[in-house]
């Protein structure tokens, strides 16, 4: 399974990622300028923080015991056939279960739509637009299975230096 | 963090009573975070429409822009036009000042006049102006004609640079190709060749912005002079500074920027009889309250006595005290928040220029050939909102620190020459040389929202004072210190050390005090920098040395705006080791940051010393001044 690494080293904070996720998010045509000229813009589904030594895009995991599909109690947030956790809007009431159960903080609410937005590993592209723009390669998409072997081998390597 | 280290503006922070919705420059710095870092280093260009490009800073992504710049050029090209815009500022500055002066000789503005002669023949004397037997008008003439030619290409090296540093320096910049012949037209330069396609060599970019700073060094002192002649050369003043100098019984007018043009007016019609019993009537008991902020308070203060309320970041909180009835604004610095803060309050936030209006705002448009009538007008504005007060709103801290102001270079000469009335400089020279006076170090520039107010001023001054280093200051530096309490005689008892403080005092006691100096000596408004610059370039000449080996150094450890980068960067070329105490945005080009923190002092004697701990900055300046000692054969 692909997921999105976070190399918190080479992030400079400049917020490409947040603008690409609005961009993919629009309504109809994905450019910058048709998604800010939207009535209601789209809202980013990561977030760049500044923490105590850098800053980090903070980034839904797509837990595989994911407390936001545990406690959604509409059936809006679910599991996709490729394993991503994404939100039905037509089932979504607006009961914010889900923001109180992410640990990340990464399901937000949309308050002018009444529902709640997260991430959804942007099913309609081959790679995710936070991954796509992010200029300083802080965001890459890694094989889950193949890291910790490309992790060993870094080690080792190292260790050889 | 900590937002700032005084206790008047953390005492307003946290009781004022404005409501949740007044936000201010701190709440939006947060609300800023994480900054882009492409920005902070430097690396992003928005020169062209093909852009905006950025480089990759950790080598994997683009190494160029769309045309082919790379990082050091990008870099080069964003200080030179931080400078150029600096330098813009300070042009506009006195250029401003030139155009009264030309109406005062026209008799087309008649509330101002030159009141100080003196000063007017001194400036002459210095340009090469001939001033035996001709009348103060004829010499004003001249002297106007000779400023005024600054700003257009005269062709010629500028004569407010030429005639106020010693020559050392002069053959410096010339054989670096540094001199400019023109203010405006060097400002353009560094626009022309920082523009698309033109000039993409880091080193030549770099040669183009010293020279706008050393324009920007010219504008500044033409301003000065030609403010020193229309207002009056500052003089020691004792006053008062923090906010605790607004009153409740009386009606608050604060007045904020840079130009002295209109807030001198003010200051002067504001203790008109009838103006003060308008304010009675109105319910101030008290009259009226002319405070100052930012530079504008500094102008006020060294030639009025003026109390000073506060600093540049905190202007904000100037009006969450509830007790403010107009800010009355001119240019630089102003943030256009304060019409959003005073949207809380009762306080007439009044713009007077046309170059600057904010929205929420109210424009009285300063009419200098009218320039009393319209002073007044602002100060009725005062005393019509003071009847809007709301006395549940007020809260006004208690802090106020007393401050002695004013030392023009002529204030610090003249003090001098109270021990030595033949050689002044003499004892200014003998306890550098006895070591009583260590070092020399001139704190300028602004308060930073990314320091907790004056954190960086205090921690500093603390440990260079105690080593015996005589510290100058101006703009908000000088502020920093007024609030702080380092500008008074006590204060020299308190932190300088044993050989400063007798110094000190000797000299205070000479000059009829009957008291020390104070240990941070205020000069002034930030653009009147060239004050230090002239008692340097009076010591370097005494001693028969270039500025470049006097135990003198700078440090800008809060700095914020264009205007203190060129500033900084003409301290650099006037050959000062000069300390900034932010990052500024030149870390994306390893070549551009080598520059200017180490090939400079090879070319220049200055140099930037960039360090973000105050103390190790102390510490970096006490090792510049102790090697500058002993080149110059100092123990």
């Amino acid at each position: 399974m692909e997921v999105i690494y976070v190399r918190t080293d080479r992030c400079v904070g400049c917020k490409t990622c947040e603008i690409e996720c609005r961009i993919a998010h629009a309504d109809n045509e994905k450019t910058l300028f048709a998604a800010v000229s939207q009535a209601r813009p789209p809202k980013r589904r990561l977030f760049v923080e500044q923490g105590e030594t850098g800053k980090t895009p903070i980034i839904c995991r797509h837990c595989e015991e994911a407390p936001c599909i545990v406690d959604c109690i509409s059936g809006s947030i679910y599991r996709d056939e490729q394993g991503f956790v994404r939100r039905k809007k037509e089932r979504c009431m607006g009961c914010w279960s889900c923001i109180m159960a992410c640990p990340f903080g990464v399901v937000v609410r949309d308050a002018e739509a009444h529902i709640a937005v997260k991430c959804d590993h942007c099913p309609d592209l081959d790679i995710p637009a936070c991954v796509a723009g992010c200029p300083t390669k802080a965001l890459q998409l890694v094989d889950v299975d193949s890291l910790p072997q490309e992790r060993r081998k870094e080690l080792l390597l190292k260790k050889e230096v | 963090m900590e937002r700032s280290t005084d206790k008047a503006v953390i005492h307003v922070l946290n009781n004022h009573k404005g409501g949740k919705q007044v936000q201010t420059v701190w709440d939006r710095y947060e609300a800023q975070q994480p900054q882009c870092g492409f920005g902070e280093l430097g690396v992003c260009c928005r020169h062209c429409m093909q852009g905006p490009c950025r480089i990759d800073p950790f080598g994997e992504g683009p190494d160029r822009g769309i045309c082919g710049a790379t990082a050091d050029t990008i870099v080069a090209r964003g200080l030179a036009r931080a400078i150029a815009g600096g330098t813009a500022s300070h042009s506009g500055h006195a250029l401003h000042v030139a155009h009264v002066f030309k109406k005062i000789l026209t008799g087309e503005a008649p509330d101002y006049a030159i009141r100080d002669e003196v000063k007017l023949k001194a400036v002459a004397v210095r340009i090469g102006i001939d001033v035996e037997g001709r009348s103060v008008v004829d010499i004003a003439r001249e002297l106007l004609d000779k400023a005024l030619a600054e700003f257009g290409d005269k062709g010629e090296p500028l004569t407010w640079a030429a005639s106020t540093v010693p020559h050392g320096r002069i053959d410096v910049c010339r054989e670096l190709g540094i001199v400019p012949t023109s203010i405006d037209s060097t400002i353009a330069e560094v626009m022309h060749r920082t523009t698309y396609g033109v000039d993409a060599d880091p080193i030549n970019i770099l040669l183009g912005a010293l020279k706008c700073a050393v324009a920007d060094y010219t504008a500044c002192h033409l301003a000065t002079d030609l403010s020193d002649i229309l207002f009056g050369t500052p003089q020691p003043v004792i006053s008062k500074a923090n906010l605790g100098v607004l009153r409740e019984e009386a009606v608050n007018i604060a007045l904020h920027g840079h130009n002295p043009l209109l807030s001198d007016i003010i200051a002067q019609v504001a203790s008109e009889p009838e103006l003060i019993a308008e304010a009675k009537k109105a319910g101030a008991i008290e009259g009226l309250n002319v405070v100052g902020i930012c530079c504008t308070g500094n102008e006020v203060l060294m030639r009025h006595g003026i109390p000073l309320a506060t600093s540049s970041v905190s202007q904000e909180v100037a009006i969450m005290t509830g007790a403010l009835d107009a800010m009355v604004v001119d240019y630089q610095c102003i943030m256009p928040a304060v019409a959003t803060v005073a949207e809380c309050f009762h306080t007439k936030v009044i713009t007077t220029m046309p170059i600057a209006k904010m929205p929420g705002a109210e424009h009285m448009a300063f009419d200098d050939e009218n320039a009393a009538e319209c002073a007044r007008a602002i100060v009725r504005q005062g005393i019509e909102r003071f009847k809007l007060r709301n006395p549940d709103k007020v809260c006004i801290p208690q802090e106020s620190s007393t401050a002695i102001a004013g030392f023009s270079a002529e204030a610090i000469i003249g003090a001098l020459a109270k021990v030595n009335a033949d050689d002044p400089l003499k004892p200014l020279i003998d306890n550098i040389v006895a070591g009583n006076i260590r070092g020399i170090c001139l704190f300028a520039g602004c308060n930073t929202v990314k320091v907790p107010q004056d954190h960086n001023y205090v921690e500093m001054v603390k440990k260079l004072l105690a080593e015996n280093v005589l510290i100058l200051a101006t703009g908000c530096a000088s502020s920093a210190y007024a609030r702080h309490g380092f500008m008074t005689s006590e204060a020299t008892k308190k932190y300088a050390g044993k050989g400063l403080a007798a110094v000190l005092t000797a000299i205070g006691e000479a000059a009829g005090l009957e008291a020390a100096l104070p240990p941070v000596l205020h000069m002034g408004s930030c653009v009147d920098n060239p004050r230090a610059v002239d008692v340097a370039a009076a010591v370097a000449d005494k001693l028969g040395v270039d500025m470049s080996q006097l135990p003198v150094v700078a440090s800008a450890p809060e700095a914020v705006t264009e205007k203190a980068v060129a500033i900084g960067t003409w301290a650099v070329v006037g050959g000062f080791p000069t300390h900034l105490g932010v990052i500024p945005p030149v870390l994306g080009s390893k070549l551009v940051t080598e520059t200017l923190t180490a090939t400079l002092k090879d070319l220049l004697g200055g140099y930037f010393i960039v360090e973000p701990d105050p103390l190790k900055a102390a510490d970096a300046l006490l090792a510049v001044i102790d090697e500058r000692r002993a080149g110059l054969g100092l123990s």
